[in-house]
């Protein structure tokens, strides 16, 4: 399947040994293979998998790939959905999964700094006996890994309140491709000169590799209510969503499942979804008990004037962790009813959903695949999810050419590529649809200036087709040297 | 011909005459730290921001972006100043999605006037900053100047998603876009905010807006002690009430807002008498939110052993916030000398107030300090003579940096004599970062015309 792979520099296997223990260094294909993907459709294999527990190591190691001129790429749990953690040019990916520690939680001052594989979840769970959580909460959150989420800049349906992940981080520490230890913000997180915490969250491990996170933490809000809102069809859904945004009502999360993906969510998790209707909305409020009230009598008023056929409060925490468990397993679901699934992640002004929403259908319609429809719809993050064989290339081709021309629709809508998956290596060569040789210019400038020999994750975010592509991604044969 | 003139004469051949002024009294409005430009550039588009920034690559001199002009002095005293890059000429609203609630507006558009406009569709922009009537959009974002309403709606980095700017090689860029979630590529607009022009000239910025609350009030507070003042904040902070602002005041601050309203002929809330502390809360939402806060706020209030309180609403409550948010504009010229430091820290935000306030009066300075949200300090020192104020203020600055430090965070001075101003420029960074920062200075602006030195470290 593989074609053949030439010999890793046997110098670099045997240093990396000395350096971390063989117990730390896999270079067998039989593991390597289980790091070939993660929660996106692509697929690189890694030369060599590394375990670092301490900053330190991280800098050796990088210094060490260096010197045998082999890119390195991070990864935490590889649930990341655009390819990010993926050895796109192979050499040296170093898992964070060891560095693992809650190093300093400071409730008084609602900062907690934690190392790069501490699950998201993790976090939350440490603090909420304080009242206290960590905001961002992407679907994967149970395991995806803090640092993943700042390489990516994670979001999750409570980001329509609470913003993304780079709302959330005051300080990193990171190491930088020639390995050198460098520490960027502060506690507090307002920024001292530049901005370079907001620069590095997002820069999906092209820039520098992060090796310490300080999180900011959130007080809980005094009362919260989960809303199901079911309609007999995706536009009227649509609109209550428009409505609730133009009413100026801010629920901190809002989302939508279509008929079809809610169907096969109820057929698997039963959370409550009624089977024959066109779409739900899933709607949480949260704040002083009396605000709350009166943002649910105004969300019911909005869902029934767009013909809701019935607004149900969840009655308890446990119909409303349901609820939550039907959304966020919903991708989990899919999985039951065809081989593989490819998540999008597109954005598009609210007031235009009814619009995406139709387009999606007719490209759908046009390359014969029923494309679902489960999203954050209150910050117009859209997730269309096409089913397909990744055994049949033309249907996986086909796939690929539908995501494509979503992609396009969503900016000609006035949208973007990306809501909060990342460009990674699955949309790096649509970046021009949005971005001119100016806009590239600028970013490559930054890029080389961290990462001038691309040396960090390289075939990433930028496309490879605009010329200045083989700087991106390192050849083959000078990535894995030559036998002494 | 003078080097002024000859420099106007080419910048008018390049822009057109009627874009380039250069007559001295003119020039003189535009002086930064008393250095005065050589001519003035007031472009009329995107286009022709580029053409100014060209020439000045062309010709090896700087330019400083500038909007109403109304926080010049923030920053370090630029090490070159030859061109004026008056941004007002760019002042329109580029899109608007009442529906989304997504804005684009050009750099130079007053936030008033967007005030008004936006009213007018039910929405703001929670940028609730000093110098209000006439600062710009632009401004804002580049001068990274605190917003009194951040304990709600955070800073203008949590709603700038997207920014258009000429960078140093005199193309226009972008970054993020024009939707309310959006991680495409670099993060570059959070770059800008703050950088004292130093990085690119913004000449657009996208923000997300916010629906108007139906409703808002106040609170004030009076406590004899600072403790007490301290301890009632801590109270309502754990408590989890939803307010905007939240500040501290300490009895010097009292003592000029006493002054100011008096000077106005404008009611004095409460029992504002001199040498209290009092504890100011803003909060808005339904009635029924903001009555049930107001209830809430009274009771911690007597609960803490306040001296007396007021609910305030309406001009009452508008007059204090208001005058809360310009507290940068007033103190710093409350006095014939003065130095105003901001320290963002997280730690224990009394204690340090405590010690800065020490260390001024050992040094026979008046202290006076707004203790804001967020581990935000105001803390301002006045003295009637400016060679006293000099011959302490780089003292008291160092303790205000070593105490930041201490309590993670860090100072600035905003604003200070000049010659305060030199020695803080010239004092080695010990930051780690250092070396990024200067990275990413020489990233944006390769040729270092942009405002050069006006961040401190040199940059």
């Amino acid at each position: 399947m593989h074609p053949q792979r030439p010999t890793l520099h046997a110098g670099l296997v045997r240093d990396m040994k000395a350096l971390l223990g063989a117990a730390n260094v896999l270079d067998k294909t039989e593991d390597l293979m289980l790091y070939e993907f993660d929660g996106s459709v692509e697929k690189a294999r890694p030369d060599l998998v590394v375990f670092p527990q301490s900053t330190e190591e991280v800098s050796r190691i990088v210094r060490l790939a260096a010197k045998y001129e082999v890119p390195v790429v991070g990864r935490g749990a590889g649930t990341g959905l655009s390819g990010g953690a993926l050895a796109r040019g192979g050499g040296v990916m170093l898992a964070f999964v060891r560095m693992n520690k809650i190093l300093e939680i400071d409730m008084d001052n609602q900062r907690a700094v934690v190392q790069p594989g501490v699950v998201n979840a993790d976090i939350t769970r440490a603090v909420e006996s304080a009242g206290l959580f960590f905001a961002p909460d992407p679907s994967s959150a149970r395991a995806s890994t803090i640092g993943g989420n700042v390489a990516e800049n994670a979001g999750g349906p409570h980001t329509l309140a609470y913003g993304v992940t780079t709302n959330h981080v005051a300080a990193l520490e990171m190491v930088l491709p020639d390995g050198k230890i460098v520490r960027v913000g502060n506690k507090h997180g307002d920024a001292a000169g530049y901005d370079l915490c907001g620069l590095f969250v997002g820069s999906e491990g092209t820039l520098a590799l992060v090796t310490e996170i300080t999180v900011k933490l959130l007080r809980k809000a005094e009362a919260v209510k989960t809303l199901l809102a079911v309609f007999d069809s995706i536009d009227q859904a649509s609109q209550a969503v428009v409505e609730i945004t133009a009413r100026g009502i801010t629920p901190a999360a809002c989302e939508m499942l279509d008929g079809w993906t809610l169907r096969v969510v109820e057929d698997y998790i039963h959370a409550g979804f009624p089977r024959d209707s066109g779409a739900v909305l899933l709607i949480e409020l949260e704040g002083l008990r009396e605000g709350v009230e009166e943002q649910a009598l105004a969300i019911e008023d909005v869902c029934r004037h767009c013909q809701a056929r019935e607004v149900r409060l969840a009655k308890d925490d446990k119909e409303r962790e349901l609820l939550w468990k039907g959304r966020k397993n919903a991708f989990g679901a899919l999985g039951r009813i065809a081989p593989s699934n490819y998540v999008l992640d597109g954005v598009i002004p609210r007031s235009k959903l009814p619009q995406a929403l139709q387009r999606i259908q007719e490209i759908g319609k046009k390359f014969g695949f029923h494309i679902g429809n489960i999203f954050h719809a209150g910050d117009g993050n859209l997730h269309p999810i096409v089913l397909y064989d990744p055994r049949d290339q033309a249907q996986f081709q086909s796939a690929i050419a539908a995501s494509h021309d979503i992609m396009r629709a969503c900016i000609e809508l006035g949208g973007t590529l990306t809501g909060e998956h990342g460009v990674g290596m699955e949309k790096n060569e649509l970046m021009p649809l949005l971005f001119n040789d100016a806009d590239f210019a600028l970013m490559l400038r930054v890029h080389d200036a961290f990462n001038p020999d691309s040396s960090l994750n390289p075939g990433k975010i930028f496309p490879l087709s605009k010329g200045c592509g083989e700087i991106r991604i390192k050849k083959k044969k000078e990535l894995v040297g030559t036998k002494p | 011909m003078s080097v002024t003139a000859n420099l106007a004469a080419k910048l008018a051949e390049a822009l057109g005459a009627h874009h380039v002024v250069s007559a001295p009294e003119e020039l003189a409005a535009y002086a930064i730290d008393s250095l005065i430009p050589a001519a003035i550039a007031r472009p009329a588009s995107a286009a022709e921001v580029m053409e100014v920034v060209k020439f000045a690559i062309a010709e090896k001199l700087a330019v400083v972006p500038l909007g109403s002009r109304s926080k010049c002095e923030m920053g370090m005293t630029p090490a070159r100043y030859d061109i004026a890059l008056d941004m007002s000429g760019l002042h329109e609203v580029a899109h608007y999605d009442a529906g989304d609630m997504t804005l684009s507006i050009d750099a130079g558009m007053p936030l008033r006037e967007l005030e008004v406009f936006l009213r007018s569709h039910g929405q703001f922009l929670p940028l609730g900053v000093p110098c209000f009537e006439t600062t710009t959009a632009g401004g804002v974002v580049a001068s990274g100047i605190d917003s009194v309403l951040r304990q709600q709606y955070g800073t203008a980095r949590d709603f700038l998603i997207g920014a258009e700017f000429v960078d140093g090689t005199g193309q226009l860029c972008k970054s993020g876009g024009r939707v309310v979630k959006n991680v495409t590529g670099y993060d570059l607009q959070k770059l800008l905010i703050g950088s004292l022009g130093t990085l690119g000239v913004i000449t657009r910025v996208n923000f997300r807006t916010f629906p108007l609350p139906p409703a808002s009030g106040g609170h004030l507070a009076v406590f004899a002690k600072s403790a007490a003042a301290l301890e009632y904040r801590e109270r309502i902070a754990k408590a989890g009430m939803p307010l905007t602002n939240l500040e501290v005041i300490s009895p010097e601050v009292i003592r000029i807002i006493r002054a100011i309203l008096q000077q106005s002929g404008q009611r004095i809330p409460v029992d504002l008498e001199e040498g209290v502390w009092s504890v100011y809360s803003a909060f808005e939402g339904t009635e029924r939110v903001v009555t049930r806060i107001s209830t809430e706020l009274e009771r911690f209030a007597r609960q803490a052993g306040a001296q007396d309180s007021e609910l305030l609403s309406g001009v009452a409550d508008e007059t204090v916030g208001g005058m809360l948010r310009e507290a940068f504009e007033w103190l710093r010229w409350a006095a014939p000398a003065t130095m105003l430091l901001r320290l963002a820290i997280c730690g224990k935000t009394g204690e340090v107030v405590d010690e800065l306030t020490r260390a001024a009066e050992a040094r026979r300075m008046r202290a006076a300090s707004l203790l804001r949200s967020v581990g935000i300090i105001y803390f301002a020192t006045f003295s009637d003579n400016e060679a006293e104020l000099i011959a302490s203020a780089k003292e008291i600055y160092s303790v205000a940096t070593t105490l930041a430090h201490s309590q993670g965070g860090y100072a600035t001075a905003l604003h200070a004599p000049l010659e305060v101003k030199r020695r803080i420029a010239a004092a080695r960074s010990e930051r780690s970062d250092a070396g990024l920062q200067q990275c990413v200075k020489k990233v944006f602006d390769p040729s270092d015309i942009f405002a050069p030195g006006r961040v401190a470290g040199g940059i």
